[in-house]
C-alpha cells in the first residue's frame, strides 16, 4: 500500500535502496569464523572487550525463535552499546580495551546461541533530559526477514533503572516490555545476561522503528 | 562518523521496502512479527551514533575476490568464471557522498554455490573462489570489488524457484539508523521478474534500485566487464538544512 505522504517531497531527493534479506549464507560474508571459513587478520566480531578495560565485564547469550518455536540456525546480529561511562565508542579500533560495536551469529553448534562479551553499557541521556536505562541495540538479519529488525536488551537487575526508561515506557504493554529484559545469570563467577529473540508469536520480542 | 546526537534522518519510507511478511517468500512467513514496530519517536544517541570503521585494518585483496582466496599463487591459479568490476558509490537520499564507510559483500561462484557447509547444490566448489569481499568507500563515496560473475541456482521455495545472479551488498553509512543490507542483480538478467525474493518488493521502481547497470566505459578490454551499482542510504536532515 503507497502512503501518499510518504513519498519524497522534492525532486532532488532520492530514493533509499530497498533492503533485502541477508540469506541462509549470511555468515559467510560477514560472519566467518562461524561458517567455518578462514578470518582475516581483522574480523568484526563477538569479542568487544579486552581484560583491561573499564567497567563489569559481561557475557550476553541467548537464542533467536521463530513463529514455531523453533530455533533459528542462520541468524545474523550485531551489536551496539555505551561504554561503562555511557559514551557511545564510534572510532572501531581492536587495538582499545572496548569498542562499542559487536557482531554475533546463531548456528548449528553451540546450542544455537549467539554470545557477546562485552562490558555493562552506563546510562545513556534521552534527548527529552531524562536518563534512559543502560541497554544495548541489537539488529537481528536473518534468511526471511527482509528487512533487518531492531530492538534492544535491557538488565533484569537495574529495575529502577528500567521503570523509569522513557523508550521502555513508550511500549505500551508492560507484558511486551519484559522482552527486553535480559535475564542474570552466574556461570564460573562470570556474569551472564541470557535474551531470548522471539521473531513472532506468543512472547513476540518488541522491534522498534527509528 | 560524528559523535553528534543532534542528527536526525529521513524517516524509513517501509512500504518501499518489503514487508516482513510476504508469504510468497515462504521462509518469512514464520519468521515476521506480527506485532506493529514500536515506533521511537525521537530517536536517541543510541540509534543516530554508529561505528566508524576507518582503522579496521582491510588486507590487500580484501576488495579482490579474484585473488582473495588463491590458493597457491605460484600455481597460477584464479576463479573460474566471467570477470567483472562491481563498482559505485554510497551516497545519502539528499546525494551527499558517504566516505569511509564499510562495503561488504558476499556471493555464490561462477556455478552458483556458495562456500557454506549447508550448500549441498550441484555445482562445484572453485578451489580458488572463497567469495567475499569487502571495502571502505574513498572521499568521494567510491567502492570497488573485482570479482566472477555469480552463478543463477536453484532453491525450495516453490517447485522450480531459480535466484537471479546476485551479490549481497552490507554497507553501513553514517550511523546504526542508516544500516542495510540488500542485494545487487545483474542488468538484462532473465530470471529476476520470476524471483519470490525480489517480489517481496510491491514498486518495480523499488526493484530498479538493486540492479547494478553494465557500464562498458568502464569496462577493461580483454579482462573485465564493468556493472555499476550505487547505494542510497537514508538521509541525514541537517545536512539538507545547512544547504538552505
Amino acid at each position: 500500500m503507497n502512503q501518499p505522504n510518504s513519498q519524497p517531497t522534492s525532486d532532488l531527493m532520492l530514493r533509499e535502496t530497498a533492503s533485502q534479506t541477508a540469506g541462509p549464507y549470511v555468515h559467510i560474508g560477514l560472519a566467518l569464523a562461524s561458517a567455518g571459513n578462514p578470518v582475516r587478520d581483522e574480523e568484526i566480531w563477538n569479542e568487544m572487550v579486552k581484560p583491561d578495560a573499564e567497567g563489569e565485564h559481561i557475557e550476553l547469550v541467548g537464542t533467536v525463535i521463530d513463529g514455531n518455536g523453533d530455533l533459528v540456525r542462520d541468524a545474523f546480529i550485531e551489536a551496539w552499546q555505551a561504554d561503562a561511562n555511557g559514551t557511545y565508542q564510534a572510532d572501531y579500533d581492536l587495538s582499545k580495551p572496548f569498542n562499542s560495536f559487536g557482531r554475533t551469529a546463531t548456528t548449528f553448534d553451540h546450542g544455537s546461541e549467539w554470545s557477546l562479551t562485552t562490558i555493562k553499557p552506563g546510562a545513556v541521556k534521552h534527548p527529552n533530559g531524562q536518563w534512559m536505562a543502560p541497554h544495548i541495540n541489537l539488529t537481528i538479519f536473518a534468511r526471511g526477514v527482509n528487512v533487518h529488525l531492531q530492538t534492544r536488551l535491557y538488565f533484569e537487575d537495574e529495575t529502577e533503572a528500567n521503570n523509569k526508561c522513557p523508550v521502555l515506557s513508550r511500549i505500551e504493554s508492560p507484558v511486551r516490555r519484559q522482552t527486553l529484559i535480559a535475564k542474570h545469570e552466574e556461570v564460573d563467577g562470570k556474569v551472564r545476561y541470557r535474551l531470548d529473540i522471539c521473531l513472532q508469536g506468543k512472547g513476540e520480542t518488541v522491534f522498534f522503528d527509528f | 562518523m560524528t559523535h553528534d546526537n543532534n542528527k536526525r534522518f529521513v524517516a524509513r519510507d517501509r512500504s518501499w521496502h518489503p514487508p516482513a511478511y510476504a508469504p510468497g517468500y515462504k521462509t518469512s512467513v514464520a519468521r515476521s512479527p506480527q506485532q506493529a514496530l514500536v515506533s521511537m519517536q525521537q530517536p536517541t544517541a543510541s540509534e543516530l551514533t554508529g561505528p566508524d570503521f576507518s582503522h579496521l585494518r582491510m588486507g590487500p585483496h580484501d576488495n579482490d575476490l579474484l585473488l582473495n582466496f588463491r590458493q597457491d599463487a605460484s600455481l597460477g591459479g584464479l576463479p573460474q568464471g566471467e570477470r567483472v568490476m562491481m563498482f559505485g558509490r554510497v551516497v545519502d537520499q539528499f546525494g551527499k557522498p558517504v566516505p569511509h564507510t564499510l562495503v561488504e559483500m558476499w556471493q555464490a561462484n561462477a556455478g552458483g554455490r556458495y562456500r557454506h557447509k549447508n550448500d549441498k547444490y550441484l555445482a562445484p566448489l572453485d578451489p580458488n573462489f572463497g567469495g567475499v569481499g569487502r571495502c571502505l568507500t574513498d572521499d568521494k563515496g567510491f567502492y570497488r570489488f573485482r570479482t566472477v560473475k555469480p552463478g543463477p541456482y536453484p532453491w525450495p521455495n516453490d517447485m522450480n524457484s531459480w535466484r537471479p545472479a546476485h551479490i549481497h551488498v552490507s554497507v553501513t553509512g553514517p550511523s546504526i539508523s542508516t544500516r542495510l543490507i540488500t542485494q545487487m542483480y545483474f542488468e538484462g538478467d532473465p530470471l529476476i521478474p520470476f524471483c519470490p525474493i525480489v517480489h517481496t518488493l510491491k514498486d518495480p521502481l523499488a526493484v530498479e534500485t538493486m540492479i547494478g547497470r553494465l557500464d562498458m566505459a568502464h569496462s577493461k578490454p580483454m579482462d573485465f566487464l564493468a556493472y555499476r551499482f550505487d547505494v542510497v542510504v537514508r538521509g541525514e536532515l541537517q545536512t539538507f538544512f545547512e544547504n538552505q
